[in-house]
């Protein structure tokens, strides 16, 4: 797993708004929000619920676009991809870890971790040997062949870990990766972001609603209503 | 792990409804092409008969029969060998009258020669004494031809009735009424695919004498030729000899002759067509309704995938491989199995056409329309898969 590349603006979020329309209503959720994220940063989003911390993390992620403003990612402006083109730069350069983890419940811990491995070109003896190595790095060297509904949530938040940094993006989007666990759990998923944060230099943008998960980071932003404060 | 593993594993993850969708694909794909089956029985019992013999009937249908006067006359046209006839008898069996075979009176001194290369007798009682057969008939023939009530069957009508050789038994006539008494004298085995093995011959004589009161009906005249190539010409002479008579004849080659016969089926290969493509239409809505329900099961999975970085097409083809396996499985083992039960029960229409068989090209057809129901029933899941907007896919979960 490579060094993300410290010392240079990972995220650059410009400007951004994002309106939902609903039947004929339009329902502005970012307003003309600007953020940047170094590289190597480690990121808390706070806020209520519907303040738009999700949605931001989606923009970032490019699974969804914003009605205007600017997104620029590890140097990629991801406004101007589109289709194939930004799967294949999703699949490259985002890690998402997920609240309630989303593994495919049919696929063992170590098919989970191989799957967004199936997108880049490589041999299965190759993308077994690095689903291995990132489950061994999230401490689950032993639970390899362990179907979801077999391991905790916690185990299971440590498999979507795996599985967002098997193919060594350099930006991990977490969304509230704590939500759904215990104290104790949701202490070793903290400790496991730290680690990848300081070891391996990923740039890690978590959004949380726990104000003891959001002290890890080393910055915390508030949004509300769209509007981004320190 | 890789891309079909994948989709393997997501057909395994409902094993009840891929078991049952692939089974109601392997049932349909089974009929469609038992259907076709037909289609090239049918197809093939008109390939019955040879080029170069001619059938000579009534002009006006095949009910109505020609006097037995004009043998002599045909025998006499310039490139006829042989002539044979035979009358259809249309006898029950009293025990069953369901139980329907194929009997024809035959003049045998003259059938058994022109029919030497389809046939072989396997089985023959023995002659009490030493009687020599006619020219052309096998000499094992020699008890049959001395016994005005014998008869020779095939091989297999023999094995479906229970026979013995040498056995007697009684028909009742429906043409020609009363009780037939029968005595099994000979067994033949046909020696090509198209001359079927459940059929009895019996002495003309019999029929013309018992049946007839002598006056000696013929339902078909064979005649053969010395030179096939010639087949049009003779023909059109035979019927100009009889054209102003009371019975005029149509002369045609054996081939022409039971393709006509076959035609009486009148449009049943369209029906046939128009249920196989029912059954086909049946099967794609049960094989897209899995695929749609399979989908909206996993809108969230498609969701993350697609968050991983599986863009539109890749979900697009993972739904239609899975729509595909299903249907092509289902598919090849219901076409190979229709081939393989429908060819092995020997089913024949009571001889009235040859051996049911479903040939490779029907099974072919088979797993195309599989697999084109496959194709078209994974078409719409896998568009409104590839088409899932990530968000709303992943709200689902959460």
């Amino acid at each position: 797993m490579t060094n993300g590349g410290f010392g240079m603006a990972s995220i650059q979020v410009g400007n951004v708004r994002k309106v939902y329309r609903r039947d004929t209503q339009e329902v502005p959720v970012l307003d003309g929000l600007s953020l940047e994220v170094t590289a190597g940063d480690f990121v808390a989003l706070m806020g209520p619920s519907g303040s738009g911390k999700t949605t931001l993390l989606n923009l970032i992620g490019g699974i969804d676009s914003p009605s205007s403003g600017d997104i620029v990612v590890s140097s990629t402006n991801i406004g101007q991809l589109r289709g194939p083109a930004l799967a294949r730069w999703r699949s490259r350069n985002i890690g998402f870890i997920f609240q309630l983890y989303n593994l495919i419940p049919v696929l063992t811990a170590l098919q989970n971790v191989e799957l967004p491995l199936l997108l880049l070109k490589m041999s299965g003896k190759e993308r077994r040997r690095r689903a291995e190595t990132a489950l061994a790095l999230v401490g689950l060297g032993d639970r390899l062949h362990h179907f979801p509904r077999q391991l905790s949530g916690g185990q299971e938040q440590r498999v979507a870990i795996a599985r967002a940094v098997v193919s060594d993006p350099a930006v991990l989007l977490a969304d509230e990766p704590t939500g759904d666990l215990d104290r104790k759990s949701g202490e070793e998923i903290l400790n496991l972001l730290e680690r990848l944060n300081r070891e391996f230099g990923k740039t890690i943008v978590m959004v949380t609603h726990d104000p003891h998960a959001a002290e890890r980071a080393h910055r915390q932003y508030h949004l509300d209503k769209g509007v981004l404060s320190n | 792990m890789n891309f079909l593993k994948l989709v393997l594993v997501n057909l395994a993850r409902n094993k009840r409804r891929t078991l049952l969708t692939t089974l109601s694909v392997m049932v349909a794909l089974f009929l469609f092409c038992a259907l076709g089956g037909v289609l090239d029985t049918l197809a093939e019992s008109i390939r019955f008969g040879s080029e170069t013999r001619l059938v000579s009937r009534n002009a006006i249908s095949l009910i109505f029969p020609l006097p037995l006067a004009y043998r002599e006359r045909i025998a006499a046209v310039p490139g006829v060998t042989g002539v044979s006839i035979q009358n259809w008898f249309g006898g029950q069996d009293p025990k069953d009258p369901h139980n329907f075979f194929g009997q024809f009176g035959v003049d045998a001194a003259t059938f058994f020669p022109i029919y030497r290369n389809d046939m072989d007798i396997v089985a023959a009682s023995p002659p009490q004494a030493r009687v020599t057969t006619p020219p052309g008939v096998d000499q094992r023939l020699a008890t049959f031809m001395a016994e005005r009530t014998a008869c020779v069957v095939g091989e297999k009508l023999l094995r479906r009735m229970g026979w013995k050789l040498g056995q007697s038994f009684t028909l009742a006539g429906t043409i020609y009424p009363g009780d037939w008494p029968f005595t099994i004298r000979a067994v033949y085995r046909s020696k090509i695919r198209s001359f079927n093995d459940e059929t009895m011959f019996f002495h003309w004589d019999y029929l013309s004498e018992k049946g007839m009161g002598g006056r000696g009906f013929v339902g078909i005249y064979v005649l053969k030729l010395a030179d096939p190539t010639h087949a049009a010409q003779i023909a059109k002479r035979v019927d100009a000899m009889f054209e102003n008579s009371s019975a005029a004849t149509r002369t045609e080659s054996e081939r022409a002759f039971q393709a006509g016969f076959v035609s009486m089926y009148g449009n049943l290969p369209f029906v046939i067509r128009v249920i196989g493509l029912a059954v086909a239409f049946a099967i794609l809505l049960v094989a897209a309704n899995t695929m749609v329900m399979a989908i909206r099961e996993r809108t969230n999975e498609y969701g993350v995938m697609k968050t991983l970085g599986f863009d539109d097409g890749a979900v697009f083809r993972m739904v239609l491989l899975e729509a595909a396996i299903i249907t092509l499985l289902g598919g090849a083992v219901g076409a190979i199995g229709a081939k393989l039960a429908i060819e092995k029960s020997g089913f024949n229409a009571g001889g009235i056409l040859p051996p049911m068989s479903v040939h490779w090209s029907t099974v072919g057809v088979g797993v195309g329309v599989a697999l084109l129901v496959g194709a078209v029933s994974g078409l719409i899941p896998a568009w409104q898969a590839s088409r899932l907007r990530i968000v709303d896919a992943l709200r689902r979960v959460n």
